[in-house]
């Protein structure tokens, strides 16, 4: 089956063009070729982890290329590199997959683009599973973009409602923003590892010195910046508490098997130019540790304030995933990816069972649950189990993976210790909150509700079963053959560094479980025992400064919309008409102004207002910087093909006399 | 075999088209136009091919005939609504996205 792997995302691919073909005609309406294809790719991923783990060591990734054209000895195809970490990514994927699938035949039931759902969902499994399968940048990157395609489809799936519409594009700007940084990334890679775009070669080259410390730095950069889109990286998170607007058993998917832990899987894959990149043995900080370190807290500490259940697991998974990314940045590769697999466990569950309970009660605020213990028992267990796995309470799976994390940042990066701390602390106490808010106190709702039918209770306990003993694996208790970090692990020439493991280490692990149980306690105090006083907001300035900020997502929205695209809008759109007016006079001139201006509105927004935490006026300064550059936006296709040719014209100019 | 000829031919096509996209006014034409440069190009591909002696320039240029044939579809059918709507291809009517 190593040899084979290619048919694992052929097989929902084909399954996708058969629902929109024969799909609506069938008895289930197409979910049953969604469901058989993808139980099949799941059964095959199962014996490639089993052929895998069952090879003598030391095993040597199966590679397999087909070469669609070559030109100047740049080689163009498709193929496959198959290891640990494939294999495993390509069992989650495909698991995840097929109890999403089978949860939506209950959580859809009489949607009326019913049909068009699944075959999003299994085309958006098959991009997944051709970006895993990749053996080159070119194909990760096709792989890449179509996820995110679909990512948009199943967001605004109920696109009637204009929210849900602006949230899948909002998505697909912003990954699409980071996404500019893959490209040029990819490029620079290519160019670097001399006219190739093959992952295995680029990682060799980068561990053996075969590329510049500066180029790879570069490179490293860019692909990261594709990264924080896709895994929603402070500060390109923004998107993925509004993805919640699609579907629940979407952002289960999302959430856990696909499109967010792309990015992650990224890093994970070409390690070797990340390592070299920015130094990761040496200790210290890096923009990758940072960066996930930050989205650990500032995540977290945005889930304390939702109301929408939903938004508290999409910044939980924010937050998770500055976990692996943060475990990828200190250097602990196998933690991160263990996270990654761990985390999709139980966050599937607990997506799956937050969208048990809005189907029962038809609302997404906890402020309209509550009470829901003795109504919906299944949901409640399983949801509890998912809770406390993410809250990294032992035996369950979080617990093990966390812990990996926090132990392998405390060699060399202690700072990114105490935010693993920290932030387990955080996770613990606002899971607590969630739960309380939903299963327990008086049932504030109105809708009529009733335990979810069998088709959703069935994958919630299957997860919950998987939530519970997925950790195991972790640590060896079923054979060292087993034991994860001995079947997935970064194998390349040169990576024996990379793949040095840490030792249990009990203080950590008792500190970090300690603080997760203060974090529960205060909560369930605060809830409960009414321990801590109320009202704190109304009564302390700075209480509710505080809040205010969270509540307003530290204002990036505003940022984004006031200071970014209007500034760049106006003064692009006047700077475009009055070109136009003085094209001959003053075209300098006015770019000079332009730059001038644009600079200043930068200032203005980004220095004064973020600082002041009032972006309101972003706006207005905007408007009035812009004055001199609007025009360019005649809105005539005319004008726009002149500045192309012209602009063509001049850089072929240069070509033929500088080169 | 003489590349010469070819690229003039297809300098001079070119030409051709990038004045038509520039100048003309019904959008119909200006889709032509587009059509032009596009042949202008496979030209020089094929034209390269057969020079040194490799498929890989028709190959391309059966890639560029394929894509013309969807862009077409997709512009002529841009082009119907805009008929439908304002009973005009002018395309210099069609500012509705100026800033």
């Amino acid at each position: 089956m190593l040899r084979n792997a290619w048919l694992i995302p052929l097989i929902p691919a084909v399954s996708f063009v058969l629902i929109l073909a024969f799909g609506r005609r069938l008895p289930a309406k197409g979910a049953e070729i969604g469901i058989g294809a993808i139980g099949i790719s799941f059964l095959l991923s199962l014996v490639a982890v089993v052929q895998w783990v069952g090879r003598s060591e030391p095993r040597e990734a199966v590679e397999r290329h087909l070469t669609w054209w070559k030109l100047g000895g740049v080689d163009i195809g498709a193929g496959i590199h198959v290891d640990g970490l494939t294999v495993m990514m390509l069992a989650v994927v495909t698991f995840i997959s097929l109890l999403v699938q089978v949860y939506s035949t209950g959580y859809m039931d009489g949607d009326r683009r019913y049909t068009y759902f699944f075959a999003a969902l299994s085309l958006f499994t098959a991009s997944m599973l051709l970006l895993v399968v990749a053996d080159n940048t070119l194909q990760l990157m096709v792989g890449w973009e179509l996820v995110g395609m679909c990512s948009f489809m199943l967001i605004g799936h109920w696109w009637e409602e204009e929210a849900n519409s602006s949230a899948a594009i909002k998505a697909f700007l912003t990954t699409r923003t980071g996404d500019v940084g893959l490209m040029l990334g990819v490029i620079t890679l290519f160019f670097a590892a001399g006219q190739n775009f093959n992952i295995a070669n680029l990682n060799r080259l980068a561990l053996t010195g075969g590329i510049s410390h500066g180029l790879l730095l570069t490179g490293g950069a860019l692909l990261f910046l594709g990264v924080m889109g896709k895994s929603a990286q402070f500060p390109l998170h923004v998107w993925l508490p509004d993805a919640m607007a699609g579907p629940t058993p979407v952002s289960a998917l999302i959430h856990a098997a696909t499109m967010v832990v792309a990015g992650v899987y990224l890093v994970a894959r070409v390690y070797g130019v990340f390592w070299a990149g920015f130094s990761i043995g040496d200790g210290g900080i890096n923009l990758i540790a940072l960066i996930g370190g930050i989205t650990v807290i500032i995540a977290a500490a945005l889930a304390f304030v939702q109301d929408d259940i939903k938004k508290v697991l999409a910044y939980s998974t924010i937050s998770q995933l500055g976990y692996m990314v943060m475990a990828l940045g200190v250097g602990a590769w196998t933690a991160g990816v263990f996270h990654l697999f761990t985390h999709a466990f139980f966050k599937a569950l607990l997506f799956l069972g937050s969208g048990s309970l809005i189907h029962a009660v038809h609302s997404n605020n906890m402020s309209e649950m509550g009470g829901m213990r003795k109504r919906m028992p299944t949901t409640f267990w399983t949801f509890m189990v998912g809770s406390l796995a993410l809250a990294g309470i032992p035996p369950l799976a979080g617990f093990w993976s966390k812990d990996e994390i926090i132990n392998g940042a405390s060699h060399g990066y202690s700072l990114f210790m105490v935010v693993g701390l920290v932030g387990a602390f955080m996770t613990a106490a606002y899971m607590t909150r969630a739960v309380y808010l939903v299963f327990f106190g008086e049932y504030r709702g109105h809708a009529h509700h009733h335990e979810s039918p069998k088709s959703m209770a069935v994958p919630l306990q299957v997860l919950g079963v998987l939530s519970v003993v997925g950790g195991l694996v972790g640590t060896g208790l079923a054979g060292s053959k087993w034991r994860f970090s001995n079947w997935v692990r970064f194998d390349i020439p040169g990576a024996s560094e990379i793949v040095k493991e840490h030792a249990f280490n009990f203080p950590v692990a008792t500190l970090s479980v300690a603080l997760g149980l203060i974090g529960i306690g205060i909560v369930v105090g605060y809830y409960l025992r009414n321990m801590f006083p109320r009202g704190a907001a109304e009564k302390s300035g700075l209480v509710r400064t505080g809040y205010k900020v969270l509540v307003n997502k530290y204002y990036l929205d505003n940022l984004y919309i006031d200071g970014v695209v209007r500034s760049i809008q106006y003064p692009i759109a006047r700077a475009a008409y009055w070109v136009n007016q003085h094209v001959l006079d003053g075209a300098v001139n006015g770019v000079g102004i332009g730059a001038r201006k644009t600079a200043q509105v930068v200032y203005d927004v980004v220095d004064q207002k973020v600082i002041d935490g009032a972006v309101n006026g972003a706006g207005f300064t905007a408007e009035e910087g812009g004055i001199v550059l609007r025009q360019t936006q005649t809105g005539r296709v005319q004008t726009y093909a002149a500045f192309l040719f012209g602009a063509s014209a001049l850089i072929a100019v240069g070509l033929v006399f500088f080169t | 075999m003489y590349l010469n000829q070819f690229l003039m031919l297809a300098a001079v096509l070119f030409a051709m088209g990038v004045y038509g996209v520039l100048a003309r006014k019904n959008g119909v034409l200006v889709l032509m136009s587009i059509e032009l440069m596009l042949n202008a190009v496979n030209i020089n591909l094929v034209a390269f091919g057969a020079f040194n002696n490799n498929v890989a320039g028709q190959t391309f240029a059966l890639f560029v005939i394929a894509i013309a044939a969807a862009e077409v579809g997709v512009g002529l059918a841009i082009i119907l609504l805009i008929f439908r709507n304002r009973a005009s291809v002018d395309i210099d009517e069609i500012d509705a996205m100026r800033g």
